[in-house]
């Protein structure tokens, strides 16, 4: 007994010094990368002194703005169908029974599991195929900043649908029938009883889709085109000219949009305590 | 399909459901089932886990379409309306209470959606959780409330709508025992307050038969009897019936010519009731109507309703006791009065068993049909 306490007290110490490492290995280069972008010397591998000044210094670098501002539109667009989207996704796959059902369950999560460059070689084939097709009946297409849209509303309707299907999961289906019951009509015992109860899903989810469609850089280079460049995708052809203060400068922005995002969505994800309580009891 | 007297006197059923069949798939949940439920009667629905009662309750609140048949709420055909359609009101086995809502806007929802204004909604809904003894509560959302209270409001946000039918799913399935006694009384009183049909399921035998002016025994999506609570007691219309109402001994037999049975054994008894010459039969003996005494102390009259056992078991109950007496190879439960213990069998006492004719009931083995009392 007392030798099987020892034992297990050896390991509880193992196991938390084992986590302070992995805590210091995750956060040893952030904490690296944020240190060096407030570096005022020239040289990224050396220290000096405190500085802010690539901060505005990137802000007059018209290459990064106009990344930025690709970026935030492809964000935006792709986060707001992807919403909507998946969002109808996971109430069609929670609520309703219908032929392909089991089908199209399985599919819908592919995206989030098969690898990026995979992803990204699939839908620059899709593109090149689609482009031929209309090719021969009219447009001419090419690459641009709409395929990078389409590509990540592609991906993100999987991340929203998981989650908010996660949320509906939790919910009574006898809520929206007593709804009905109480002559309310479909719609209205959609919007006034599931979509409020699962608004916090639906939220949670966009974010997640704003932080992934914002930090993307594998599919996006596949399939943007002139013009299209995104401030991830920026960031990685800038890099093999070397890393500059000002790489590190927009790398730290970015990490702090996406942890403000995650970290929110991640909130909102929570499980609902007061909702909770009241589903079923019964046998 | 029953037509009777009784219920032309009383008027228009509240409920009529006629032929109603209804299919997932391949199974068949309801299976061809005739009812009718008068206006201002406790109807229970009573049967095991998966036997349709479920089904049908959610087909008259229009949750469920019938595959087959026909529904009628007052007359008025609905098989196919929506919910939001129909004049009934459902509570939910879950209460369904809206979280996000507070116990106001939960009960005052159904008059909202009708179109009666804010004000006038809320003040049918304060008077409405006054009677369900929740005054006070109603800015509490649902979670801040315990499951009794939570099943008033789940009350509450059906009555208000003032339904013709008020529909309600095991309501007391997650209560505990006590509050479940509490609001059995409860329901009545609402019941006879508000003078319409309550229309409950349930799979407690014992809730069923306190509550209700009528109950439907349903096994295997099928309507197996209708019946006050006595007349299935009492007069049960096949062996699955006889079953599960209440304790019983039922002793396989086959009809003999007229009035007599023969068992398994060979012994002929006296039946209560005809069947025909040949059929396969059980006889359902209710343990508390059994006599139980020396063999040769059988009455002279009972000689054609007695059988010869050795007692198995005795168990000492209080106010009873319950012997297993062996008659050949099968075991009958008589519950007898309590006496003291040098009067008492022990294992192994060679005893006779009698009952009065009227109090034994001739079942059919099994035979799937529907009887409703007001039939005959």
């Amino acid at each position: 007994m007392s030798i099987g306490m020892q034992t297990s007290k050896g390991v509880g110490r193992l196991l938390k010094i084992n986590a302070w490492l992995v805590f210091a290995f995750f956060y040893i280069p952030m904490i690296v990368l944020v240190v060096f972008s407030f570096n005022a010397s020239q040289r990224v591998n050396i220290w000096g002194g405190l500085s802010a000044r690539w901060y505005p210094e990137m802000l007059r670098n018209d290459e990064i703005l106009s990344a930025l501002e690709n970026s935030l539109v492809v964000a935006a667009i792709s986060t707001l169908a992807s919403t909507i989207l998946g969002t109808a996704l996971a109430i069609a796959l929670d609520r309703y029974r219908f032929r392909g059902r089991g089908t199209l369950e399985g599919v819908a999560y592919l995206p989030i599991i098969i690898p990026d460059v995979t992803m990204a070689v699939m839908l620059l084939a899709f593109f090149a195929q689609a482009f031929r097709f209309l090719g021969n009946i009219g447009p001419q297409l090419q690459l641009g900043l709409y395929t990078v849209v389409i590509s990540h509303i592609a991906f993100n309707i999987s991340i929203v649908a998981v989650v908010v299907r996660a949320r509906l999961g939790q919910l009574d289906p006898a809520l929206e029938q007593a709804a009905q019951d109480l002559y309310a009509s479909r719609w209205k015992a959609f919007r006034l009883i599931t979509l409020p109860l699962i608004l916090p899903g639906i939220l949670a989810g966009a974010l997640l889709a704003l932080a992934l469609s914002l930090d993307d850089v594998v599919i996006s280079a596949f399939v943007t085109g002139p013009g299209g460049t995104t401030l991830p995708v920026y960031v990685f052809s800038a890099i093999r000219r070397g890393v500059t203060p000002e790489l590190n400068a927009i790398s730290t922005l970015m990490l702090a949009a996406s942890t403000v995002l995650v970290l929110s969505s991640l909130f909102l994800q929570r499980a609902p305590k007061q909702e909770r309580t009241t589903t079923k009891e019964d046998s | 399909m029953t037509e009777s007297s009784n219920m032309t006197e009383r008027g228009e059923p509240s409920v009529e459901i006629l032929g109603v069949t209804k299919r997932f798939d391949e199974v068949v949940a309801v299976d061809n089932v005739d009812l009718a439920i008068e206006d201002g009667e406790f109807f229970a629905m009573l049967g095991p886990s998966g036997c349709g009662k479920t089904t049908t309750l959610r087909m008259i609140a229009g949750l469920e379409f019938p595959t087959e048949g026909r529904l009628k709420i007052f007359g008025d055909e609905v098989g196919n309306l929506p919910p939001n359609q129909r004049p009934v009101n459902t509570v939910f086995q879950s209460y369904a209470l809206f979280p996000h809502m507070n116990v106001q806007d939960n009960v005052s929802f159904g008059l909202r959606m009708n179109g009666v204004d804010k004000k006038e909604a809320a003040r049918s809904a304060d008077e409405l959780i006054e009677l369900v003894q929740l005054g006070g509560l109603g800015n509490r959302k649902p979670s801040q409330l315990s499951g009794g209270q939570q099943q008033r409001v789940a009350l509450a946000r059906a009555l208000v709508n003032k339904p013709k039918v008020l529909l309600l799913d095991e309501p007391l399935g997650a209560l505990d025992l006590k509050l479940r006694q509490e609001m059995q009384t409860e329901l009545k009183t609402l019941q006879q307050e508000f003078g319409v049909s309550f229309v409950f399921v349930t799979h407690d035998q014992e809730e069923a038969l306190t509550m209700s002016d009528r109950i439907a025994v349903m096994n295997e999506g099928r309507l197996l009897q209708v019946g006050s609570a006595e007349e299935l007691y009492e007069r049960p219309a096949n062996r699955f019936v006889a079953d599960f109402i209440g304790e019983t001994n039922l002793l396989d037999a086959t009809v003999a010519d007229g009035d007599m049975i023969i068992l398994a054994n060979g012994t002929r008894l006296k039946a209560p009731n005809p069947h025909a010459t040949g059929t396969k039969v059980a006889m359902s003996l209710r343990p508390e109507s059994i006599e139980i005494g020396r063999p040769e102390s059988i009455p002279s009259d009972y000689q054609a309703t007695s059988l010869r056992g050795v007692i198995a078991t005795s168990s000492y109950l209080g106010h009873s006791i319950l012997y297993g007496v062996k008659v050949d190879s099968t075991n009958l439960n008589v519950r007898s009065g309590a006496v003291a213990a040098h009067q008492r069998f022990v294992p192994g006492d060679e005893v006779a068993v009698w009952w009065d004719r009227t109090s034994d009931w001739v079942v059919p083995d099994d035979e799937p049909v529907a009887v409703t009392s007001e039939a005959s």
